[in-house]
């Protein structure tokens, strides 16, 4: 095998420019999936961070009717917090959020918009919620940046909210716009403007209720209160879990293509190596060598193929890996209207597991691509290989 | 003994005018209420921008069933509404697709105007929803008319507080403003044209401004009106709307 491994070596360099020119190729396919992945993980990392800061915290209590993709279910998507809850909420362990659909007037236009009440003393969720609390009466309300751009609307503006009660009385009145945050969560920020909780629950005569209940930490095993449903942090981040699977399902055809491009530079090489050296097979076989060995022998070289990329791309790919780590990659269109929990700018999160896996599938797949040719050798005459006839 | 006086009169007075006022409340329900009808109408937006106008044709039933279908311009033609009970659809003819109008969407207007879907929704008789008093009397145009406060009875009644200007002799609004709870203006409606139709006065244009919108309001005109009529049941069902 050492000897092997020293003939292919020898070959290889021998071969010159023809070898660099396939190791070159293959090297952008390490980087260049190694550098994809890396931007998947780091989007999977951004997004559910991002929602557990400004959305989902350790984990929700939904209003058993609430269903935040069907409309139908908003009107009645409420109910007082459970005694044990409400014990916590003192805490600062839960933060208990109230929806009501209603709409906004800004210059005159019409902007239908959920409600969400929320306390100004919450702490854990980034939500600028102490900006609620303005200490002289007059409401204030808090709005994500996207909404404010959508809207036309700054801080220190005043906006007329109108909704209707839960017994459909419609009620209106003008809320200061308080604070603009800026989150990568839209469904924080779109179409949501966010008032006191007990303000609220006056407005719409529903005092001491909710529609969701916001944990800090997330619970073992979850406590059953009647009507309302446990949802765990795996159970709100599905959605970007099925979204960044979808997403790499796409990026495969991206690797496929790319190491198609590898796989046929490398056995174009071996098909051309084995015809043009068909006298160094039978000399190989006059020598003692059994065809297998010869076989395996061509194998390892177009194999070695791999084992330089990975060289190569350590060399100028780890400085630009590293870079890339560090300044992430903006996108060129505005992520905002994606309606997913994506940043604009991705910052790549590369693993251990992930550069040694790709390592693993780019040499496994030239090893098969540098066997597939040599098989050849194993049906040729000794005999007519040491006198170069062409079989 | 005079303390008691005033305070027999002041609560006389005020009786007398619930009593006044709830008369005329039964008055303008008889008016404007009737078992069905159906007409024929044409809405023009009154934008920022210029105006524009939609014709329909409309059937309804007491206050839980209507159908409407759109007759023109060209691209709002075959457009159909149909309302039952709480629940509301509407079929586009350029998807032919039927979609139910809910939650938020419901509070939006109706191809632009100062009408909501929620405002199309909502007719119930006054006399059901309204404590009526007698504020005043004033001469809108040439008509005299009584100036009446309403405040709702009912817990869910849409407005809590309308203010109605109504034809002292024919017993027809002439002029609404609607208000939220928190006494915020919110609808104003004037109604002009009124004819005598079947025996009962109704105005046939009605001009919708929402007070939270910009815009120069909505006139609502009814070409053609006719009340308690024999609507066939096929109308109010989801098959007419593909037909």
């Amino acid at each position: 095998m050492k000897l092997a491994l020293k003939l292919a070596y020898r070959n290889l360099m021998g071969a010159g420019l023809r070898t660099w020119l396939n190791v070159i190729v293959l090297s952008f396919s390490f980087v260049i999936i190694i550098w994809l992945k890396g931007v998947m993980t780091g989007w999977d990392h951004q997004a559910k961070t991002d929602m557990t800061n400004w959305e989902i915290g350790g984990g929700q209590y939904w209003q058993s009717n609430y269903d935040p993709y069907d409309p139908f279910t908003i009107t009645d998507s409420h109910a007082p917090i459970p005694d044990e809850l409400k014990k916590q909420e003192e805490t600062g362990e839960i933060v208990p959020m109230l929806l009501l659909q209603g709409t906004i007037f800004p210059e005159g236009r019409m902007m239908p918009v959920t409600i969400r009440g929320v306390s100004p003393t919450q702490s854990f969720l980034h939500l600028p919620a102490s900006k609620l609390d303005t200490g002289d009466g007059t409401i204030s309300a808090i709005i994500g940046a996207q909404m404010a751009k959508h809207s036309h609307l700054k801080e220190g503006d005043y906006v007329t909210l109108r909704w209707r009660d839960a017994n459909g009385t419609f009620d209106a009145t003008d809320v200061l716009i308080s604070s603009v945050f800026s989150t990568n969560v839209p469904s924080v920020d779109l179409g949501q403007i966010y008032i006191p909780l007990s303000t609220l629950q006056e407005f719409a005569l529903l005092p001491d209720e909710a529609t969701i209940i916001t944990l800090k930490n997330a619970e073992e095993s979850a406590t059953d209160y009647p009507g309302w449903v446990y949802k765990s942090k795996k159970d709100l981040t599905r959605q970007v879990d099925e979204m960044i699977k979808t997403k790499s399902a796409g990026q495969t055809v991206i690797y496929a293509i790319l190491l198609l491009l590898a796989m046929l530079a490398i056995f174009d090489t071996q098909v051309l190596s084995i015809f043009r050296r068909q006298k160094e097979i039978g000399t190989y076989v006059a020598l003692g060598y059994t065809k297998q060995q010869v076989v395996g022998l061509f194998t390892v070289e177009g194999s070695m193929h791999a084992l330089l990329a990975a060289l190569l791309s350590a060399a100028y790919g780890m400085p630009f890996l590293a870079w890339q780590a560090k300044v992430g990659w903006t996108m060129p269109i505005d992520a905002s209207e994606f309606g997913m929990a994506i940043a604009q700018t991705l910052y790549p999160v590369y693993s251990f597991g992930l550069v040694v896996s790709t390592v693993l599938i780019i040499t496994i797949t030239t090893a098969i691509v540098s066997y597939l040719p040599s098989r050849k050798i194993a049906k040729m005459n000794p005999t007519d290989a040491l006198r170069g006839k062409l079989q | 003994m005079k303390t008691s006086l005033i305070t027999f009169l002041t609560f006389l007075f005020v009786h007398l005018s619930a009593q006044d006022a709830a008369s005329i409340l039964d008055k303008i329900d008889a008016n404007m209420s009737s078992k069905n009808r159906v007409f024929e109408s044409s809405m023009t937006i009154l934008g920022k921008r210029g105006s524009r106008t939609i014709a329909s044709k409309s059937y309804s039933e007491g206050t839980n069933r209507s159908f409407t279908e759109y007759l023109s311009p060209a691209s709002e033609k075959g457009t159909k509404m149909l309302k039952l009970d709480k629940q509301l659809w509407i079929y586009s003819p350029s998807t032919d697709r039927t979609i139910q109008i809910s939650g938020h969407m419901l509070r939006q207007s109706v191809m632009g105007s100062d009408l909501s879907y929620e405002d199309m929704m909502d007719d119930r008789k006054l006399t059901e929803v309204y404590d009526a008093v007698v504020t005043g009397e004033e001469m809108l145009g040439d008509r005299k008319s009584i100036v009446l406060t309403l405040t709702a009875k009912v817990s869910d009644a849409a407005y809590h507080t309308q203010k109605m200007w109504v034809d002292a002799v024919r017993f027809v609004p002439l002029k609404q403003e609607l208000f939220a709870k928190s006494g915020k203006l919110l609808k104003q409606m004037e109604m002009k044209d009124v004819i005598q139709v079947q025996g009962r006065w109704f105005p046939t244009t009605i001009i919708y401004k929402d007070m939270l919108k910009q815009g120069d309001g909505t006139e609502f005109k009814m070409t053609k009106i006719s009340f308690d009529q024999k609507i066939p049941e096929h109308i109010f069902s989801k098959a007419s709307l593909k037909q």
